[in-house]
């Protein structure tokens, strides 16, 4: 339905002049956004019926087809009564959901609506039943205590998201993602909401501090390149021994023929 | 050979009296400059010149495979120099501290003394992180580049008689390498090498009956204690690297004292070697190697992080991070334990017995006896008790090269296994899938290379003794005057000829009665190998076969060139 309207309207003789219109104002925006953290989640907060009628909209159009007209859920999706806001920005705001097929696991995809689609949607099912909420944008400065949040990531996370965050396996063909690049509302919402695999780390678990420590870990990590060089993806010994055996041994072995090379 | 570079040296200085210095002048040390003057002063307290013109006129022959082994002498040279300068500064203990140093994600956290030195060595000692990497890389290249010397040594027969025992030597330093990678690995106490600290006493407590009282002999106590890091040092820093270097040199001398192999090619013999000798080109080229090699390691050192501990964090026996494996010499144990399926414990006399872990472990021990044993299986098999200094093409040894080939295949699975989980996240596959492929291929993937190795090397050998007896093919098509099209085939030149007929082939042996008229299961047992071995082969073209060969295609006396077969008719006419 929306692809096809969508399809119509770029043959709109404005349509170029909407176009630029529209990269002009995203591009300013965001770099304004960006550039000032002004918080855009404080609209979220003054929910207007109007925006969880555009979000039930959204919700009919694309979600109701697993998760039922009225988040019962059916056999290819569970119930959503209850999941709160902060899990649907996480799967919509990630582009997991809505979902390319049925698989070991929603991947991580561009995603399919504009941050205000997402902040209708999730604003809608919020509106259903009450659930974890966005996070506060004060937890996602990343400005914690990098050490506290090293030493919890470790414990906790590090077993499945690798020490570096660089992701690993799970059985059956799931996994867990790498977490560079991951937005900190994104990271919190997971920790918060345990999408997936991923067991849920309520506040009692690791508490609203904690998780921006471990925020802040993260980030850090993400910020601050490795002192040592290029990190091979931060695998660990695998992508250092295979380094080691193609490009160092190669490297010498090159130099091993050149030196027994008969001159012409 | 030296006096001559002395005397062309010091002829820069005096062109006049130059040219007739004599060797070693005993008393009067002429116009011949500084150098002539101190060569005299060492000459007469140390009679040095005759080790010298012994070891200056060493001949080594070139090929870029005989250098593979002084890449792994020249890595472990660099290891014991950056080594040396870890030790200044880092502390074998597991005394808890607080770290306080640059590393800001680690401020205040608890851990050992160990750990804490690594990271004042990477972060807060002048070029200690560079030292650090540097250390680490040669490390993996040190091993990597004795493996592929043994296998270079393996494929091409170097192992024969007169060298059974220095490969046995050079097998030992294989597995001290590994012992030093493994227990250097493991010092810094970060979490990656408690980890696998913690694999190896799950190794140790599987062995039945001792395991437990093994491992807490090894560790003083339980898991992890804190004496391990200091007996790990002890290990790595003196114990091993003297019985290494003890070793090493051992295969040194015995290099000199077998002098070098050499590939089969014109005027090469059994009986000599042809090459260059080490003064003065030799020892030019394997010195700027040791600052080539010590060059590419430095790059690796500067541009690439190897074992981020301050990712890692301090060690902890609860967390296990995803990603977690040895470095790579160690990823076939790994990779062995990882491939075992599950459900092999079984309760026993209200014991667990893990079969799981006792089962890998005989496996690789297996291997590595295997590996260290086979110079003296194959002397058994072939009865050749004559010394080789040609060595052979992999080829022309089809059923080595082809064993060869299976444990090659056999080590790959394993190792690859140890990194079955980076194989399922970055294709996208179930880790489960990964490892099921991966067990079918142990098992299956020996005898499917075998296989294949040895028909394609007989295949080659087939080749190669056509291209002697016909030429090659020159790619000019001629057409005769009455009409028909020909492809002239040309000759290969003298050298290459060579270089394709010089090897041997064996015969299986022949089932004889002993001197007591007695045919032991023994016996049978070593000719039944001795076919397996040997009853596929090639020989190579004989003279009188290139005499009338030349020119004429399909018209061989007994018509059996091109086919295989039992029996003597082919080998020796």
């Amino acid at each position: 339905m929306a692809r096809r309207s969508r399809k119509a309207s770029r043959r709109h003789p404005l349509a170029t002049v909407v176009l630029i219109a529209i990269g002009l104002v995203v591009t300013g925006g965001g770099y304004a956004a960006f550039s000032s953290t002004t918080t855009a989640t404080a609209d979220t907060e003054i929910t207007s019926q109007a925006v969880i009628d555009e979000g039930e909209k959204l919700f009919a159009a694309n979600c109701a087809t697993c998760h039922g007209m009225s988040l019962e859920g059916t056999d290819d999706g569970p119930a959503l009564i209850g999941v709160g806001a902060a899990s649907v920005n996480f799967q919509v705001g990630t582009g997991r959901m809505p979902m390319a097929m049925q698989g070991p696991q929603a991947m991580q995809k561009p995603t399919q609506f504009t941050d205000e689609q997402t902040l209708a949607l999730a604003a809608y099912v919020a509106s259903i039943s009450p659930g974890p909420a966005i996070p506060d944008e004060s937890l996602l400065q990343a400005d914690g205590d990098a050490a506290n949040g090293g030493e919890l990531f470790r414990i906790n996370c590090a077993m499945c998201h690798n020490v570096a965050g660089a992701g690993g396996a799970l059985t059956e063909g799931k996994y867990a993602p790498e977490l560079t690049g991951v937005l900190a509302t994104h990271i919190y919402e997971a920790m918060l909401t345990g999408p997936q695999n991923m067991p849920v780390f309520n506040d009692d678990n690791l508490t609203p501090e904690d998780k921006r420590d471990i925020i802040t870990y993260l980030k850090y990590i993400e910020n601050n390149p490795s002192p040592g060089g290029y990190e091979l993806g931060a695998l660990g010994p695998v992508a250092e021994g295979l380094f080691a055996w193609i490009f160092g041994l190669g490297a010498i072995i090159g130099l091993m023929v050149w030196l027994t090379a008969k001159s012409n | 050979m030296t006096s001559t570079i002395d005397r062309t040296g010091s002829g820069d200085s005096t062109p006049a009296g130059a040219a007739a210095a004599t060797d070693n002048g005993p008393a009067k040390p002429k116009s011949g400059g500084f150098t002539a003057a101190a060569s005299n002063y060492l000459e007469d307290r140390t009679s040095i010149s005759g080790v010298v013109k012994e070891f200056g006129r060493k001949i080594f022959p070139d090929h870029w495979s005989f250098m593979l082994g002084e890449v792994a002498l020249y890595s472990f040279v660099v290891i014991i120099l950056s080594g040396t300068f870890l030790t200044f500064f880092f502390q074998a203990s597991m005394v808890e501290t607080h770290y306080d140093g640059a590393f800001v994600p680690m401020k205040g956290v608890e851990m050992s003394a160990a750990m804490e030195s690594a990271l004042h060595i990477s972060f807060d000692v002048r070029g200690g992180l560079l030292v650090r990497q540097i250390h680490h890389w040669a490390a993996l290249l040190f091993i990597a580049a004795i493996g592929l010397h043994m296998l270079r040594v393996f494929f091409t027969g170097a192992f024969r008689k007169p060298r059974e025992l220095n490969w046995v030597i050079g097998f030992l330093l294989f597995v001290l390498a590994m012992a030093e990678g493994f227990t250097g690995y493991s010092l810094p106490d970060d979490l990656l090498s408690g980890n696998g600290l913690r694999i190896i006493d799950g190794l140790i407590k599987g062995i039945p009956v001792i395991g437990t009282w093994t491992s807490f002999l090894l560790f003083g106590g339980e898991f992890p204690g804190t004496a391990i890091v200091g007996r790990l040092y002890t290990l790595h820093i003196l114990l091993l690297p003297a019985i290494l270097v003890a070793f090493l040199a051992l295969h040194l001398v015995f290099v000199i004292v077998h002098k070098h192999t050499q590939y089969a090619g014109a005027g090469r013999t059994n009986n000599n070697v042809v090459g260059y000798p080490i003064l003065p080109v030799y020892a030019a080229k394997a010195g700027g190697f040791f600052f080539l090699v010590f060059g590419v390691i430095a790059l690796m050192a500067s541009f690439f992080t190897i074992n981020p501990i301050w990712n890692y964090g301090p060690y902890d026996p609860s967390p296990v991070s995803a990603g977690t494996q040895p470095d790579w010499y160690i990823g076939f144990a790994d990779g062995a334990l990882r491939l075992i399926p599950p459900g092999w414990e079984f309760v026993w006399l209200d014991h667990t017995w893990s079969i799981n872990i006792i089962v890998p472990v005989i496996a690789l021990v297996g291997l590595l006896a295997a590996v260290a044993a086979y110079p003296f299986i194959e002397g058994w098999v072939t009865g050749d008790k004559r010394e080789h200094h040609i060595l052979d093409r992999p080829r022309n040894a089809p059923t080595r090269t082809a064993i060869g080939a299976a444990g090659v295949t056999f080590y790959a699975g394993l190792w690859a296994a140890a990194s079955s989980d980076l194989m399922a996240t970055h294709f996208q596959l179930s880790i489960e899938g990964v490892i099921h492929t991966i067990q079918a291929w142990v098992v299956l993937g020996p005898f499917l290379a075998f296989f294949v190795t040895k028909r394609v090397c007989i295949a080659l050998m087939k080749k190669d003794r056509e291209i002697v007896l016909h030429g090659f093919e020159s790619g000019r098509i001629v057409r005769l005057p009455g009409g028909e099209y020909i492809e002239v085939h040309e000759q290969v030149d003298d050298y290459e000829r060579w270089r394709l007929v010089d090897y041997e082939v064996y015969e299986p042996i022949m089932l004889r009665p002993n001197a007591k008229g007695q045919i032991t299961p023994g016996m049978r047992f070593r000719s039944r190998v001795s076919r397996w071995f040997f009853e596929d082969r090639i020989a190579p073209a004989q003279q009188q076969e290139l005499e009338s060969g030349h020119g004429h295609h399909g018209t061989h006396g007994d018509g059996t060139d091109h086919s295989l077969e039992e029996g003597p008719g082919l080998t020796k006419p």
